[in-house]
């Protein structure tokens, strides 16, 4: 009853889980500060970490950050360089915000961003890509949403070469009769690409409520299902059954080749993409590409129970970190859509203003903008501009 | 012939002399003797192109006479005689063949590509003089893996709900399309090769790939070699597309490369290309090759021929008739330059028809 209640009281929320979190919260004092983890990262990620903490705390943003960082050894409960501990935060705290992580080389543990894909069971990566008036690209008019299934699809990292005991026996006649004709039965490798309906479903459910929430008009399945007929024919059957149940929300289905090109001709066409998992990291990229770059992109992972982990999806830029030099912008945007999701959208729209206002300006640019301004500079021209 | 050879025609576009002449090709006694070519109109606005590059080459008196056969999309396999004409005339040229979406018939466009072996896809793109677009200084050419990758086809369903594909990437494949893009550069005066991959996530699928690209690579020390992963590689032709040069990639890859890089250029109306293999050629639309057009396109006839008859030029260097292919491009691109003549999909009123009364008119 209650959380009845608060859904009436605070709108459609993006799952019954988070409901219940944000009615804990209305019903909560204003001052309570909501709990969130930071992984600042690697490289320039401490330098813009700060930046966000500086203007959430000038826009009087009520967050408590639990702070974690990457560990340099591995820990064996998570077979990585992330602790079960960094883990354990994040499902506990229910949101959280990643500055960008380098893997670093060897074998034996796993990617850190395919750590916290498989633990948090973060099944779709939004990233809303909209052009910055006062920074111009070719493209002026962009406006758009991709969603992207995160799990599954051709990323599953099932790769096996076939015919590996011929050639592992060969191999060793070869060595032993010092003869290198290996290379003839070497070479025939597989990747399996695997598409189930529970995540196609998922992944189609979510994109359909955010177009709803959000007030967007259409939804775009993107495929290749004329040539991939099970897989991807499987994914549009998921959205296929979605869309019924949306009758007010466009829905169309654009071939993934058709797609790119319709991208660099006409942005204005598309409104939500939503995408499996190889063609939503391509057509992701592109659209960033569109609007200026990673440096500018903000992107949010959602998991089950309402977990949301935003993240910048930059690099670490070792060459720059430490120097002051770093953009914020994706960082910030991308707490921002953090914000969005707790609901804190008064606030989340009072930074995002500053933060356009302060671009579109273009006194205080970083140089990646093509400006002369430093990371601090920069911070403190958008947290005047609250 | 080299760009630069290109770029002096094209100063001359303007001037009612005849153009400047490089120095003379000499035939064979014989070589002008018409050549069959095999032509499949195809689907939708399929057969309304292809009739545009009938027309010019009636009008061209070209030494070429065409072979139709009538094939659709939603046949269940390919006809009679057809790969029998194919494989006698060596060059075939094609319309769009629509691909049904869903269960059912599988691909066309790809099944005849497995079955002649042809293993390259080659998509040249490039600013066309006139034709106004976001991106200035593209001249890109994307050579793709046709035949394995993806598109095997080897799909199963392992319980309800759970569907499996595999994507087979294979040395032989692999080696034979790098040593075709070095080959390719190496004979076209190309200063790069740049592979496309994912090798960061399928390690060794296009892992095997890239090792295939980087001992081609060895033996060409005068075209340089550099690696892209897919994702940053979209992100930069839409950003700086003038940083590429030829491209070489395996099949799925290269379709959204080829389909963005059309795009950045023009759009997939005008670009040209075609498929070859170690004996067989087939011309068609460059990128986006399956697309048989809107139906309100067809109906109106004002789909853009612009593509096929470029691809059209390409087949007549093919088989080695330099100046008609000069003439046809020389036709096609002071149609487009001048502006007044452009189906609908470059912002223009024409019809497909009033294109090629054109082109006819502006041929030497």
């Amino acid at each position: 009853m209650a959380a009845f209640l608060a859904r009436r009281l605070l709108g459609t929320p993006t799952s019954s889980s988070s409901a219940l979190i944000s009615a804990s919260r209305a019903f909560s004092s204003s001052t309570t500060p909501i709990k969130a983890t930071l992984f600042p990262g690697d490289g320039i990620g401490p330098e813009i970490a700060e930046s966000v903490k500086q203007v959430f705390t000038a826009a009087d943003v009520a967050i408590d950050w639990d702070e974690h960082y990457v560990s340099t050894e591995v820990d064996p409960r998570t077979n990585s360089f992330l602790t079960r501990e960094s883990l354990q935060s994040v499902l506990d705290n229910k949101v959280g915000l990643k500055g960008p992580m380098a893997t670093p080389i060897g074998k034996g543990h796993r990617s850190l961003n395919l750590t916290l894909r498989k633990e948090l069971n973060l099944y779709a990566n939004v990233r809303p890509c909209y052009s910055l008036p006062g920074y111009k690209t070719r493209y002026d008019d962009v406006d758009l949403i991709t969603i992207r299934e995160n799990t599954e699809g051709e990323y599953s990292g099932l790769e096996h070469q076939v015919s590996l005991f011929f050639s592992s026996l060969v191999k060793n006649l070869a060595d032993y009769l010092s003869f290198d004709f290996v290379k003839v039965v070497k070479g025939v490798v597989e990747s399996i690409k695997i598409i189930t309906r529970k995540a196609s479903m998922r992944v189609a459910e979510y994109a359909f409520l955010y177009a709803k929430t959000h007030g967007r008009k259409k939804v775009s399945a993107i495929h290749k299902a004329n040539i991939m007929r099970k897989t991807d024919g499987l994914f549009l059957q998921c959205c296929d059954e979605v869309a019924e149940k949306y009758p007010e929300i466009e829905y169309e289905k654009v071939v993934i080749d058709n797609c790119c090109m319709m991208l660099v001709k006409n942005p204005t066409l598309f409104d939500v993409l939503v995408m499996p998992n190889l063609y939503g990291d391509i057509i992701s990229d592109l659209c960033a590409g569109l609007v200026g770059g990673l440096g500018l992109t903000p992107s949010c992972n959602i998991g089950e129970d309402g977990i949301a982990l935003a993240e910048a999806v930059h690099g670490s830029a070792p060459d720059i970190a430490g120097k002051n030099l770093a953009n914020p912008t994706a960082l910030l945007l991308s707490g921002v859509m953090m914000l969005r999701h707790l609901k804190l959208n008064k606030q989340a729209e009072q930074i995002h203003s500053a933060i356009i206002n302060t671009i579109a300006e273009g006194k205080y640019r970083t140089a990646d903008l093509g400006g002369t301004s430093t990371t601090t500079e920069f911070t403190k021209a958008i947290c005047d501009h609250l | 012939m080299s760009r630069r050879q290109s770029l002096s025609l094209l100063k001359n576009l303007g001037r009612f002399t005849t153009q400047t002449r490089s120095v003379t090709y000499m035939p064979r006694p014989g070589d002008g003797k018409p050549r069959p070519v095999t032509l499949i109109p195809g689907d939708g606005v399929g057969p309304l192109v292809t009739n545009a590059v009938e027309q010019v080459m009636e009008a061209m008196h070209a030494p070429v006479y065409f072979e139709p056969f009538d094939v659709h999309g939603d046949m269940k396999s390919l006809p009679e005689g057809l790969l029998e004409s194919i494989k006698k005339n060596k060059v075939c040229l094609k319309g769009g063949l629509k691909t049904p979406v869903g269960g059912g018939v599988s691909s066309l466009n790809v099944n005849l590509r497995k079955e002649l072996d042809l293993f390259a896809s080659l998509v040249n793109c490039f600013n066309l003089p006139g034709l106004a677009s976001r991106h200035e200084n593209v001249d890109i050419v994307v050579i793709r893996e046709n035949t394995e990758g993806e598109y095997a086809g080897l799909e199963h369903e392992v319980v309800p709900g759970v569907v499996e594909s595999l994507k087979v990437i294979t040395k032989f494949c692999s080696e034979r399309i790098a040593k075709y893009a070095f080959e390719y550069a190496y004979l076209n005066n190309r200063k790069k090769v740049t592979a496309v991959h994912k090798a960061n996530i399928m390690k060794l699928a296009d892992g095997l790939f890239l090792e295939s690209c980087q001992e081609v690579a060895k033996k060409y020390p005068s075209i340089a070699y550099n690696e892209i992963i897919v994702d940053n590689c979209c992100m930069q032709l839409v950003a700086r597309p003038e940083q590429f040069d030829v491209m070489v990639t395996p099949n799925l890859y290269g379709n959204l490369v080829a389909n963005t890089a059309a795009g950045i250029a023009g759009g997939t109306g005008v670009m040209p290309g075609g498929n070859v293999g170690a004996e067989y050629a087939v011309f068609e639309q460059g990128a986006s090759a399956g697309n048989v057009g809107k139906d309100t396109t067809e109906e109106q006839k004002n789909a853009n021929p612009v593509a096929l008859l470029l691809s059209s030029a390409m087949m007549l260097r093919h088989l080695q008739f330099p100046s008609f292919a000069d003439r046809l491009e020389t036709a096609v691109k002071r149609v487009i330059a001048g502006g007044k003549c452009r189906t609908e999909d470059l912002g223009g009123k024409s019809t497909t028809q009033e294109v090629v009364d054109a082109v006819i008119s502006n041929l030497n």
